[in-house]
């Protein structure tokens, strides 16, 4: 009963929704970062001197992967609905997941170790960064906690 | 200092080739070319769609507008106009170009024999391997870093020909890259989506990294203000290029991945 065919497909159903809601989650969150932070308020800074290589690298990467990451997850997201087989809590549960942990990474590794800047050219930027990533932290629990309960809200309806 | 001389003793000799008649001339024969091709091509098959034919314009006209005219003028004293020429010489005008499918319209037109060697020379190992994906961005991005962190750059503004040398690698490479990442022409080896995904990943970011690396170290004779601009208007401006591609890229996969009873459905409705 555990291995029926009918349920074969199922948790690759579950997979494609996380990866598109988490592809379009990086990709929201670095174009939210890159016109509230960079261009609407002018706290972050484009180039910032005590970038070390590294951070120039992760920059690189990330700022690339993020608009693949938007495109693609769009893409992946009218695939789903194309087929069907769109679960929305899931949805929106990876994309806080993906929001959240894209913000904690540049908000510790890049903004902390890697130097590419800082959240604002302030004295007290402990503050700025504890709330940055306090939110973060929020937004991956929400997320995790509504993926969580769409793989039981499914899980349940797959066995009746 | 020494790079205002330099820049003052190029732009006279820069005008010599890139002078708007000789650039001008060029745009209007490739222009004319591929509208007479594709006006033959409607009448003796299916009609060659005419948006091919704007992209085909807009693409000669974005790469003539780099090599000749206002931005080609300027771009030797000033690295902002240096990279606008970069953007629409090695990356919106290959766009453009890829996009308006001119290996095949040149299938179509040319003579049965005379085609077939057109694919024999595709099929050439030379171009496949130049048009693998892996190379072919090596080429392109790799090119960049070369010309921008070596002596290359000056070089460049000194000797005409390598002048001419670098613009043309830059958009051959340039057209090589864009069409190894999307097919819209016949691909005699197609590689995965993933492959290519991958691939284009890693070029645009070394694109950036590269964008950024240049406000750090500048080439040489480059004031850091203008080096800060040039990176900006790379980065960003590269942005909107890698955008419509990856979105033509996804475009292409998503349309490959149509649910069969889906696909069943259009090939019904188009016939």
């Amino acid at each position: 009963m555990a291995d029926s065919k009918m349920h074969d497909d199922k948790p690759d159903v579950l997979k494609r929704n996380m990866l598109s809601g988490i592809l379009f989650g990086v990709g929201l969150v670095a174009f939210l970062d890159e016109m509230v932070f960079h261009q609407l308020l002018h706290w972050h800074h484009f180039y910032d001197q005590s970038t070390t290589e590294a951070g120039l690298v992760s920059d690189g990467f990330f700022h690339a992967f993020s608009w693949l990451a938007t495109i693609g997850g769009l893409f992946l997201f009218a695939d789903l609905r194309r087929r069907n087989i769109f679960q929305r809590q899931a949805w929106w549960g990876a994309v806080l997941l993906g929001s959240g942990l894209f913000q904690l990474y540049d908000g510790t590794i890049q903004h902390k170790w890697m130097r590419i800047h800082q959240i604002r050219y302030v004295e007290n930027v402990g503050v700025y960064d504890w709330i940055w990533n306090l939110t973060a932290a929020g937004l991956i629990i929400v997320g995790a906690v509504l993926v969580l309960r769409s793989r039981r809200l499914h899980q349940s309806r797959g066995e009746r | 200092m020494a790079a205002s001389h330099q820049h003052h003793t190029v732009s006279q000799g820069a005008g010599l080739l890139y002078g708007m008649p000789a650039v001008l001339i060029l745009c209007l024969l490739l222009i004319v070319l591929y509208t007479a091709a594709a006006y033959d091509s409607s009448r003796r098959y299916r009609r060659w769609p005419m948006y091919r034919t704007l992209l085909w314009t807009l693409g000669v006209l974005a790469a003539g507008s780099a090599v000749g005219g206002p931005i080609a003028y300027r771009s030797h004293d000033m690295f902002t106009a240096h990279m606008a020429g970069h953007l629409l010489l090695g990356m919106l005008a290959p766009l453009l170009m890829v996009w308006s499918a001119p290996v095949t319209l040149l299938l179509r037109t040319l003579s049965v024999s005379a085609s077939r060697g057109v694919t024999q020379f595709l099929k050439s190992r030379y171009i496949v391997f130049i048009s693998h994906p892996v190379t072919a961005s090596f080429l392109n991005v790799g090119g960049l870093w070369i010309l921008y962190s070596t002596d290359l750059f000056a070089l460049m503004h000194e000797h005409l020909w390598i002048q001419v040398l670098v613009h043309v690698h830059v958009f051959f490479s340039g057209y090589l890259f864009t069409a190894s990442i999307i097919y819209i022409d016949p691909v005699s080896h197609r590689f995965s989506y993933k492959l290519r995904i991958i691939v284009l990943l890693m070029a645009l970011a070394w694109h950036g990294i590269l964008a950024k690396h240049l406000v750090g170290s500048p080439p040489a004779g480059v004031p850091a203000n203008e080096a800060l601009d040039g990176s900006m208007l790379m980065y960003y401006g590269g942005d909107v290029v890698h955008a419509i591609l990856i979105t033509l890229l996804c475009y292409h996969w998503y349309r490959s991945t149509r649910p069969r009873a889906a696909a069943t459905d259009i090939s019904r409705t188009v016939t």
